[in-house]
């Protein structure tokens, strides 16, 4: 804590920031000197003690990053697949945008936002975010406009970076009538960083997100990733994770269900060896009449690997109607794994429908036995089960090209 | 008045108050009242020794505060931790010697003393604040070698048997009320089942809370040796009193190798007024361990009473192949609170576990159902089966699961299942159509909703259980 707030302090002398904006910011920095990280203590980190897993695969932690000069991007980690919308973060400093094929007037995207909450969060990692992360960034999609191309959200981190904790926080609006796919894509070159990302979403009426969470490909880091969301009526969220490449990974979804006729889809897949520990913590508040949702979550474990699983659904005693749907499933692979649930429902309106599920075991025998009895190798058909098993909460994606990709990405063939 | 008092009556019939000359212990919890607990009882020094070192542990213990519902601050200070029939000074040696008083109380209870008027071969040891007041057919038990008595009287008689296993399962290091329980605990019941022998009839506690600001702790330790089997039922009831009154019971089941233990309560504490004012806190401790092989052990509850009811009675399965079950059906009305469930907690290999709860809510009343299933790393072949449905009724309560699933082994299964729904209009019409009122109705569906745990009680108590659904929802619809 001694380097926060030395840290702290040096950042706050060099931005350039409004008498509102540094109080805001000494605000959240006190809150989080005094929470300090999460710890089994939290009922929300009873499963994974970010605490000590900073202190394990990190130690002490570095908190000041200089402002780096704009360099090059190395070609090599744009996507060719589909063609999309950029913006790039390198170590969670705003280095490119690209939205020339979208029209100009229609979207906006504002990088100079006051970063100033209402509220304090009583979160200490979103104090953590607001007290360090510089001016927010605010993606606005303008009425009845319907993004043409997905967004593609880089997360890049390398050497360059000077500290050893990168946060960043992004603003999105969606008026009546729109629509945003996002694909947050993480390509990290960085080695034992602490990586931070808040966003909030507000959705107005009828409008439609998508965002999709891809952590893909190997890498050492420590990723916490909050998604707020906030929902009017008739609008649609969806969001899928990806949860594969980090050391530890926790992705965190709070959605108010606020307008009649909305609906909130979460869908996740756990794929995880050496060691890893990913974690999903859904909460989903229902909150006025007729509003719906779904989750769905899969895992894989291998070799050591541990992943958790969060999901909450809140029914406020005015939301009749509600029909909520949480499943949980996993596949241990070896007997070093290890699946934890938490599948709560939380009701105090009488007319709804909720219900939740979760099953855990080995793979099953007779499936790999009929399997291997029909030609396959042991191998072959321990992979076709376990992909079988993945692709249905891949097959729940509704962009087809998106679903293309992300099956792509994963290494599994089309005809899955 | 006593038109008054009869007109609370209707509500709750057991809520009438017996007038009997009380004998207790200095108010307050310390040292001297242990000392004073554990003189009057004759207990050797060990067990003071093991009760101080509890004591000790209380003082610096902080009260667990993650339940959902909140209650006000107790105040242990004002509380009297002994209370017992000013007759039993030296306990009656007969049914002939007890004070005509008591046998009334439990013949208004149903639970009648006299073993001429036997009920249906049941065994009874009735708790009466913190004394065992009698228990009942001693001599055919006693044939077969099987132990039943208060645990006071086993601590003179079988004092090996007490020093071995208590606090074998619930140690004097676990949370707040368990503690305090071993610290201050008065009476309950001993039951030792020899290798071998199939208990012949049901063995049953009744505990009843009589005095006015008394706390009951009572403790109860069952003992199923080698290839036994006993099917243990407790019940309990409290006169109404606007005050709310604590019961912090522990509850210890050892089972070995082979045996069988089931443990059936029908819970019917005083709830409360229909305001929430007054009401038994019901915050006990029950566990339950499988500590030989292919044994089993098997929970049934029915939790109609209470104002609180915070309790997990629990299997740790540490023997292979051994079995643990629980079913419950809470039910909560008015201002009443539960937050009620189970812990599963698998050690041994192909052990086995399975839960069914029901949970039921209504009026401005919270349900919660909580629970662990845990199976480590050894715990080969392992399963879990876990269903928990909650029924709501109006818009005014609430219905709430919080599973907690850990599974650390690759070979073993767990699958959870909840629902939570309300009484559907289709069904209510149908019933109502064929001539039943709303009330009969919601009784007729709620008892079907209920009837896989209702299943698992033994025939006298399901009637008795069946009923006690049926009262509790009453005036909860329409």
């Amino acid at each position: 804590m001694e380097n926060f707030k030395t840290d702290f302090e040096k950042t706050l002398k060099e931005g350039n920031l409004s008498e509102k904006e540094v109080a805001f910011k000494s605000l959240n920095a006190k809150e989080f000197s005094k929470q300090g990280f999460p710890n089994r203590k939290d009922e929300d980190w009873k499963f994974s003690d970010i605490n000590q897993i900073i202190k394990k695969e990190i130690g002490e932690l570095n908190f000041y990053s200089e402002q780096l000069k704009k360099g090059e991007i190395d070609k090599d980690i744009l996507l060719n697949e589909i063609e999309h919308n950029k913006l790039i973060f390198v170590n969670g400093q705003l280095a490119q945008t690209d939205f020339s094929s979208e029209e100009k007037s229609k979207i906006e995207f504002l990088d100079n936002q006051n970063n100033i909450d209402e509220q304090l969060a009583d979160n200490s990692l979103i104090n953590l975010n607001n007290a360090l992360s510089n001016k927010s960034y605010k993606l606005l999609v303008k009425k009845n406009y319907q993004i043409k191309n997905p967004l593609i959200i880089y997360h890049v981190s390398n050497n360059k970076v000077t500290s050893q904790n990168i946060n960043l926080k992004i603003r999105f609006e969606l008026e009546e009538n729109s629509s945003l796919k996002v694909i947050d894509l993480v390509k990290d070159k960085g080695n034992k960083n602490f990586i931070n990302i808040f966003y909030n979403f507000s959705l107005e009426k009828n409008s439609v997100l998508k965002n999709y969470k891809i952590d893909q490909f190997e890498n050492n880091n420590i990723r916490y990733m909050f998604n707020n969301i906030k929902q009017s009526s008739n609008s649609v969220s969806e969001t899928f994770y990806l949860s594969k490449g980090s050391t530890f990974s926790k992705n965190e979804i709070m959605c108010d269900l606020k307008g009649e006729y909305s609906s909130a889809f979460v869908n996740g897949i756990f794929s995880l060896d050496k060691d890893k520990h990913h974690e999903i913590k859904a909460k989903i508040n229902h909150l006025v009449e007729n509003t719906k949702s779904y989750q769905l979550v899969k895992s894989v474990l291998e070799d050591k690997s541990r992943s958790v699983y969060q999901g909450k659904i809140y029914v406020d005693s005015k939301a009749q109607k509600t029909d909520g749907y949480q499943l949980s499933k996993a596949i241990l692979v070896d007997e070093t794994t290890e699946f934890n649930a938490k599948p709560e429902l939380e009701i105090y309106a009488d007319d709804v429908k909720c219900s939740h599920g979760s099953a855990s075991g080995s793979l099953d025998e007779n499936s790999i036995f009929y399997l291997m009895s029909r030609g396959l190798s042991y191998k072959e058909a321990r992979e076709l089960l376990i992909n079988g098993f993945l692709v249905e909460v891949i097959n729940q994606i509704t962009d087809e090209p998106i679903k293309k990709l992300i099956k792509n990405l994963y290494g599994l063939k089309n005809e899955y | 008045m006593r038109e008054k008092e009869l007109e609370k009556l209707k509500d709750y019939k057991y809520g009438f108050s017996t007038d009997i000359e009380n004998f207790k212990a200095p108010k307050g919890l310390n040292e001297d009242v242990i000392k004073f607990i554990s003189n009057i009882k004759k207990e050797p020094k060990w067990l003071l020794d093991w009760r101080l070192k509890a004591y000790n542990r209380v003082k610096v213990l902080k009260e667990p505060n993650w339940q959902k519902p909140k209650y006000p601050k107790i105040d242990y200070q004002d509380l009297y931790y002994y209370s017992a029939p000013k007759s039993f000074k030296e306990k009656p040696k007969s049914l002939d010697e007890l004070d005509p008083k008591l046998i009334e109380t439990y013949n208004k209870l149903g639970i009648p003393l006299n073993e001429q008027k036997r009920l249906n071969g049941i065994a009874v040891d009735a708790v009466f604040d913190s004394v065992s007041v009698a228990t009942t057919f001693k001599d055919t038990l006693t044939e077969k070698g099987i132990i039943f008595c208060s645990i006071s009287e086993a601590i003179q008689k079988y004092p090996d048997l007490v020093k071995k296993y208590l606090g074998s399962v619930i140690p004097i290091t676990d949370h707040y009320f368990a503690t305090l329980n071993s610290a201050v605990f008065t009476d309950g019941s001993f039951v030792y089942i020899p290798p071998g022998v199939r208990c012949p009839m049901e063995l049953s506690t009744y505990f009843r809370i009589n005095a006015s600001d008394t706390g009951q702790f009572e403790r109860t330790l069952i003992i199923a040796d080698k290839g036994s089997y006993v099917s243990y039922l407790e019940g309990c009831t409290a006169p109404m009193r606007d005050e709310n009154q604590l019961h912090a019971a522990n509850v210890e089941l050892i089972a070995l190798d082979n045996a069988e233990i089931k443990y059936s309560t029908v819970q019917n504490w005083y709830p409360g007024d229909k305001d929430g004012k007054g009401g038994i806190y019901n915050f006990v401790t029950k566990r339950g361990l499988c500590k030989g092989k292919n044994s089993k052990i098997s929970w049934t509850q029915v939790e109609t009473g209470s104002a609180i009811t915070w309790k997990y009675p629990s299997c740790i399965l540490q023997g292979d192949n051994s079995v643990g079950e629980f079913y419950s059906i809470a039910i909560t009305n008015n201002h009443q609170k539960a937050d009620t469930g189970t812990k599963m907690i698998h050690l041994g290999k192909n052990t086995k576990s399975k839960i069914i709860s029901k949970g039921i809510s209504a009026g401005f009343s919270d349900m919660t159902y909580r629970g662990l299933v845990d199976i480590s790393p050894k715990s080969e072949n392992s399963s879990n089966y876990t269903q928990c449905d909650s029924l709501l009724m109006g818009n005014k309560c609430g219905a709430h699961t919080i599973p907690y699933i850990k599974n650390k082994n690759a070979n073993s299964n767990i699958a959870h299942e909840a629902t939570t729904s309300k009484i559907s209009d289709e069904q209510l019409h149908y019933c109502q159509q064929r001539g039943l009122n709303s009330e009969e109705a919601v009784s007729l569906i709620v008892n079907g909703f209920c009837k896989e745990v209702l299943q698992q009680l033994p025939m006298e108590f399901a009637v008795e259980a069946q009923k006690l659904v049926g009262i509790s929802l009453e005036g909860s619809v329409g």
